[in-house]
């Protein structure tokens, strides 16, 4: 069997790695700020803090990214330099980033393979198979090595990340919010494997999370930023989730989602034996009989790649169907600028900077999509650059949008704050129906919170609402009545009340 | 001359594919190598034009085609890596710099050119492989060039290139996601400086094929957009070299319709044959993006960095 061979100036076992005094400073601004954190070997450890708390700055000053404005970092007590990423790796460092680092044309044996820093200059394909197969074999789960990871879906290459990580032999993992595209049950089966690893003094690692349930489930210790700062930690078995929300977010409100109100009406969306193929063209999407009446929330659960990408982009016209019908308030419905303006529709897509917005044009513009050729029930020729400026202050500042100006280009804003630019836009005026995907994938959980009372704020206000989330906790919390997407059509649906979990759980991995 | 009829219909197309395929098996290759990279060189008909000057000068001054065909082949990778170079540097845009160094090379070949156009330099060998025939059309449809032969191993070196070995795999990474390319501590510029510099060798041999072979003279229409033409081929061919090499054959096969239909003693509309290669390459595009159906599905094989196909 072929290993990868090991640096030898990396160690058999878990690293234990530790900064001084770190500090990382952007013009004027300090993204960082004397940050000193101990992360024994062998233990599992949790970076906790909200979007820019500098979760990611201190990370990227690990790993070689950033070089600190000061501050050092030592491994196994001893100081060392990591100019560049690759001197980390050399140091047994490695990282499991938010965004996936795959190749995606590449098969995932070919993403290994070239992965190594001592890739063979001819590839023997015969022994590297052999020597991967005697490598999965050790590992808990199985990712197909022979398909393009383009067509993988994101809980199989988030495996994928992790897996590349062992295989590269590295000791000291940071992990950054790995989970946010799992199942709880692939999330549990994850962590409870880096667990079992740091447990055997093989592995040390880094996790950068917002859930607290996987912080009490499987970390031992927390550090806690905010503002730049490390303003806390210690023992997860000391401390209480609500003194690390506490630590987390300071002296804050939390928006709490809004009272639900008991307030059924008519159907707003209906679909009835609508067929499309999927992204991969080989299976078929087929919904049939898929209701959402005014005033509650339906929320779609299932694993990633089950055909909910594909429901949205039906929904929102990105995809042609083939067959059947997608009606709104009666009248057939093919989502174009019209139709929705005229019912009154709106959407939330997931990766918004991608499905909602042109990322280079202005936030302003952004913000001003839905009304830029329209006023007052007639259309405009001119475009309204004083009313464009007026209206997109006032929703900037109503809905706490942080951005340097409102001619910065959108792309230039966080992930939250893109969120919230088309939560403005899509929740002002009328909303008949709301279609939302994956509204608080990666963000924090002040943001997650503002959000769903939006959501919810908007169901009492007798909005329809289709939730399609890849986040279990989100649809118990919002929904009224819950459906489970499995294999490109629905196959289960409960009330959300006295909803059976594992019931849901079983639809969701597709054994019923 | 054996009269043969009709049968030199075939053999023209034969012919033809052997013969006018190759400068585009050696330049959509090239493309193929760069663009698998990340990067589009549309340059490429300048660097081909530039080659055949060069090669049939160096090839009049020594004697040697061969010498010719290396000194073609340096020229070329000279102009492939001053587009990988200036590329490198932020907001400049491949297609553009692709457009300049196309009229570029083409402006400095006819420059240096000039004095060539007059001159006898010698041609490449061709291997007579129809020697077992006594008809002279099949012994000249199988008069085939060594460059010919070095075509067709080439795709397939190539294609084994590409995903069995370090370089290969590099090349593919660079091209498809230069973010992960990085995380894995490839200089994604230095990939494609050297992807484009290869292409521009292979286009360079190409095109001293075209002055030192076929048609074998130098003189500045001698390439008539076939650089280009090349370069839409890696499409056509979904960026695979050995699908490059076919569609390449396609393409000369299909140019050759025409004067064999015309030579044959059809005088009506044979004119529209010549425009067969545009049509069957059209129309194959077309029935091969559609084959899907579905217009949502992105062209699997395009290289995810393409400045085309992002």
């Amino acid at each position: 069997m072929k290993v990868p061979p090991q640096d030898n100036r990396i160690p058999d076992r878990a690293l234990a790695v530790s900064t001084h005094g770190m500090t990382m400073r952007f013009a004027n601004f300090y993204a960082l700020r004397d940050a000193s954190i101990t992360i024994a070997a062998g233990s599992f450890h949790v970076l906790l803090g909200e979007n820019g708390a500098g979760k990611s700055t201190l990370v990227k000053c690990m790993m070689g990214f950033y070089r600190p404005t000061s501050g050092q970092i030592s491994i196994d007590g001893q100081e060392v330099d990591i100019p560049d990423p690759r001197a980390a790796h050399e140091l047994g460092l490695g990282m499991v980033y938010q965004h996936f680092t795959l190749v995606p044309s590449l098969t995932a044996a070919e993403n290994l393979v070239i992965s190594r820093a001592d890739a063979p200059a001819r590839i023997d394909w015969k022994t590297e198979r052999e020597g991967l197969a005697a490598f999965m074999e050790k590992m808990p789960f199985k990712v197909p090595l022979g398909i393009p990871v383009g067509r993988l879906a994101a809980g199989e290459k988030q495996k994928l990340e992790l897996l590349k990580q062992l295989y590269l032999g590295r000791r000291f993992l940071i992990l950054d919010e790995p989970t946010s595209v799992l199942t709880p049950a692939e999330a549990d089966e994850l962590l409870g494997m880096v667990r079992g690893l740091t447990e055997a003094g093989e592995l040390t690692c880094l996790m950068i999370s917002h859930k607290f349930r996987e912080v009490t489930a499987f970390a031992d210790e927390v550090s806690v930023l905010r503002r730049g700062e490390h303003v806390g930690g210690g023992k997860v078995s000391d401390l209480s989730t609500s003194e690390m929300a506490a630590m987390m977010i300071g002296d804050k409100e939390l928006v709490r989602p809004a009272a639900r109100l008991p307030f059924i009406g008519k159907p707003v969306l209906e679909m009835a034996g609508a067929k499309a193929p999927d992204r991969s063209g080989l299976k078929t999407i087929e919904i049939d009989g898929l209701a959402v009446k005014s005033g509650e929330v339906v929320g779609i659960a299932g694993v990633s790649g089950n055909g909910q990408m594909e429901l949205m982009e039906l929904l929102t016209g990105q995809r042609p169907l083939e067959k059947g019908a997608i009606r709104v308030k009666g009248a057939a419905y093919r989502a174009s600028r019209e139709e929705a303006r005229r019912f009154n529709v709106r959407y939330l897509p997931e990766e918004p900077l991608k499905n909602a917005c042109a990322p280079k044009m202005t936030v302003a513009e952004n913000i001003y999509f839905r009304d830029f050729d329209f006023l007052g029930g007639k259309t405009q020729f001119w475009l309204d650059g004083r009313r464009m400026k007026q209206e997109a202050g006032r929703l900037v500042g109503e809905y706490k949008v942080k951005t340097a100006s409102l001619n910065a280009p959108i792309a230039s804003l966080s992930g939250g704050n893109v969120q919230r630019a088309v939560l403005a836009r899509e929740f002002t005026g009328a909303v008949d129906l709301l279609v939302i995907a994956n509204p608080c994938f990666g963000l924090d959980f002040s943001a997650v919170a503002e959000i769903r009372a939006r959501i919810m704020a908007a169901r009492n206000a007798g909005a329809a609402v289709l939730l399609i989330s890849e986040d279990l906790d989100e649809i118990l919390e919002l929904s009224d009545r819950i459906l489970v997407m499995s294999d490109g059509h629905i196959a289960y649906e409960t009330p959300a009340e006295g909803a059976d979990i594992g019931e849901i759980g079983r639809h969701m991995a597709g054994h019923h | 001359m054996t009269d043969i009829g009709y049968w030199g219909v075939p053999l023209a197309i034969l012919g033809g594919a052997i013969r006018v395929s190759t400068p585009f098996i050696f330049v959509s290759i090239g493309e193929c190598i760069t663009e698998r990279s990340g990067r589009i060189n549309l340059g490429l008909e300048g660097t081909l034009v530039f080659g055949a000057m060069s090669g049939y000068a160096v090839a009049y001054h020594t004697d040697s085609a061969w010498a010719g065909t290396l000194a073609a082949a340096f020229a070329g990778l000279l102009f492939g890596l001053l587009h990988g170079w200036i590329c490198k540097f932020p907001k400049v845009n491949d297609i553009a710099i692709g457009i300049a160094l196309m009229i570029f090379g083409s402006g400095l070949a006819f420059f240096f050119g000039k004095p060539y156009v007059q001159p006898v330099a010698p041609d490449l060998p061709a291997i007579p492989l129809g020697f077992w025939s006594d008809i002279p059309q099949l012994q000249a449809a199988l008069n085939v060039n060594v460059l010919f032969l070095v075509g067709i191993a080439l795709a397939f070196a190539a294609s084994w290139m590409l995903k069995n070995t370090r370089i290969g795999l590099t090349i593919r990474v660079a091209g498809d996601s230069a973010d992960a390319a990085r995380a894995l501590g490839i200089d994604v510029n230095r990939v494609r400086l050297w992807s484009t510099g290869v292409g521009g060798a292979l286009a360079g041999i190409g095109g001293a094929y075209l002055s030192l072979y076929y048609p074998g003279s130098w003189n500045e229409g001698i390439s008539s957009g076939q650089g280009l033409m090349a370069v839409a081929l890696v499409i056509f061919a979904r960026w695979s070299p050995v699908n490059c090499l076919y569609a390449s054959l396609l393409f000369g096969g299909a140019g050759a319709l025409g004067p064999a239909l015309q030579s044959v003693g059809i005088s009506q509309g044979y004119y529209l044959f010549y425009a067969a290669p545009y049509v069957l390459t059209l129309g194959l595009l077309v029935a091969t993006s559609s084959a899907g159906g579905s217009a949502t599905r992105a062209i699997t094989a395009a290289p995810g960095e393409l400045s085309i196909t992002k």
